[in-house]
């Protein structure tokens, strides 16, 4: 019986652990919103020169290997694709599979698991670095506000390249098909030009954007606060690297279900 | 002396950590100008009455007045606008090890003051140079020894000119002929810019030189509060251990020694 409670018990303390996170992650999240609507009303400064260094490194850092994935997965789609299509002689039909569901679903989606893993994790790290070693004390006692030195700059610059990345890898992506379809398929590249200008609608393109601006902001909130929750030395560090990638990547999926039920259940 | 208002007060202050109580009712008047040591063994919880008195830690109760400002229940703007009067050298340094010495030290400047960045420099280096770093500006904190950390970080500490100076244990760690050196810093920024100083330290010598009054703390109270004089001519057995450098009592009870073994 006792071992019951004890179970029991452990599983409350674990629940109740959980939803005090959740709690503080979204209040951490809601301070620096307040801070950046604050903003332009108070005396605050937004450290334009580190919202370009954070853009800089998040740009630099991911992008061969968003690249490089979006390309890889336009080829697949294109080969899955056209498996199919070919049984019906709609070989062509491959540019409209691969253009929607690139813009529409895994440009950002890709991108943004791609960033979360080799950004959010860094971001988590280094600011968890900086708890450790008591720089984000030292911050306070200087009346320098956390938020608006640290969160703030990397959230904005996430907010702002992240949609970047995507616009690329869906190019890269629709490129992968391209070059499977006219060097496989024997498509001519003007035909699949026009098939995939037809088929993927502004309006495709467009929600991906609006999803890769939700993702970046998933992704740079995660990152900043596990970075800030830091306990302990080294291990804990690394400790909230991991957590902050296992949880931008549910989050981010999560997002997409939601999203993907709201705009395109219909169709 | 005491005629003045403290600039600091503490009262009753209590902290506890899980169930190991660390504070046990901390009562403290320290005034305006005054060098103030606070003394004690390792793990007696100085640190943790410093994170308290600059607001960084709430303690578990009791009261905290920083220049009449109550640090412990401000809102954020007034905490804000009271620490920008205060100085804090960690134990650790606490340097940004992203930034060069000279950035770290320019920081506040370019945070708080609307000063143009050449004279921001320039006084970042009067700091540097006032701890005898001058010419490590453009060096990054893990470019330095532990000591130089020390002292880069207590420039950093000044850079906005504080009222308050909490130093924690700012010459552990240096050679003798450095420590010696902040000690006389810390009594030349007392004598021309009539800081009120705060020092955590476990260096006899420099206590003996820089204190105007020293408070020991044992077993999370304060056991002891005088002068140099009163210090050296106590019979209090704390006291008289920590000057005397004597090592802990033998265990008399063998016992409770047991006990304490098996109980983990
Ligand atoms: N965040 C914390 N969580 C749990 N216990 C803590 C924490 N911070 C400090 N302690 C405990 O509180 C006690 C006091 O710590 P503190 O750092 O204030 O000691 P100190 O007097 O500064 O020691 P030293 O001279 O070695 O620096 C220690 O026993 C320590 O284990
Ligand atoms: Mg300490």
């Amino acid at each position: 019986m006792n071992k019951v409670y004890e179970v029991l018990g452990g599983w409350g303390r674990q629940l109740f652990g959980f939803f005090k996170s959740v709690r503080q992650f979204f209040l951490l999240s809601w301070q620096t919103f307040k801070w950046l609507l604050t903003a332009p009303l108070s005396r605050k400064k937004i450290e334009w020169h580190d919202v370009f260094v954070q853009m800089v490194r998040i740009g630099v850092d991911s992008l061969p290997i968003v690249i490089v994935i979006s390309f890889f997965i336009g080829l697949i789609l294109a080969m899955q694709a056209a498996y199919q299509l070919h049984q019906f002689g709609a070989s062509i039909y491959v540019a409209n599979l691969v253009g929607v569901s690139i813009t529409r679903e895994l440009g950002p989606l890709i991108t943004a698991i791609l960033v979360s893993g080799r950004c959010g994790s860094a971001i988590a790290a280094e600011l968890g670095t900086m708890k450790v070693g008591e720089e984000i004390d030292a911050l306070k006692t200087m009346s320098i506000d956390p938020i608006g030195f640290l969160a703030v700059p990397r959230t904005l610059a996430m907010v702002v390249v992240l949609p970047c990345l995507t616009i690329l890898a869906d190019l890269v992506g629709i490129g992968g098909g391209v070059l499977f379809a006219v060097t496989q398929l024997e498509i001519p590249f003007s035909a699949y030009f026009r098939q995939s200008a037809e088929a993927i609608l502004a309006k495709d393109f467009l929600t991906g954007l609006i999803k890769s601006g939700v993702f970046a902001v998933i992704v740079s909130q995660i990152g900043i606060y596990q970075g800030f929750q830091v306990r302990g030395g080294a291990e804990g560090v690394g400790k909230s690297t991991t957590i902050s990638v296992v949880s931008a990547i549910f989050l981010i999926i999560l997002a997409d279900v939601l999203f993907t039920a709201l705009f395109y259940s219909t169709f | 002396m005491n005629s003045k208002k403290p600039v600091i007060e503490i009262k009753d202050v209590y902290t506890r950590f899980g169930d190991r109580q660390v504070l046990r009712g901390i009562n403290l008047n320290i005034y305006p100008e005054e060098t103030f040591v606070i003394l004690g063994r390792s793990g007696c919880g100085k640190s943790t009455l410093l994170r308290h008195l600059i607001g960084l830690q709430k303690p578990e109760s009791g009261d905290i007045h920083i220049k009449g400002v109550d640090i412990i229940h401000a809102d954020d703007e007034k905490k804000r606008q009271t620490l920008l009067k205060v100085g804090m050298l960690f134990q650790n340094g606490a340097l940004f090890n992203s930034m060069t010495v000279g950035d770290n030290v320019a920081l506040p400047l370019k945070q708080h003051t609307p000063l143009e960045l050449s004279t921001i420099r320039i006084m970042g280096r009067i700091k540097l140079d006032l701890v005898g770093l001058a010419e490590f500006e453009h060096h990054y904190p893990s470019q330095l020894s532990g000591g130089m950390k020390k002292r880069a970080a207590l420039a950093r500490a000044l850079a906005m000119d504080p009222e308050i100076l909490f130093c924690d244990e700012p010459s552990a760690g240096l050679d003798p002929v450095v420590a010696v050196g902040i000690d006389q810093l810390i009594l030349k920024l007392k004598s021309a810019f009539k800081m009120c100083i705060v020092v955590v330290t476990h260096e006899l010598e420099s206590v003996f030189t820089i204190a105007d009054r020293i408070a020991l703390m044992d077993g999370g109270r304060i056991v002891f509060l005088g002068n140099k004089e009163e210090m050296k001519k106590s019979d209090n057995p704390i006291v008289r251990q920590f000057i005397d450098r004597k090592p802990d009592q033998d265990i008399i009870d063998t016992e409770q020694y047991f006990n304490t073994l098996i109980n983990e």
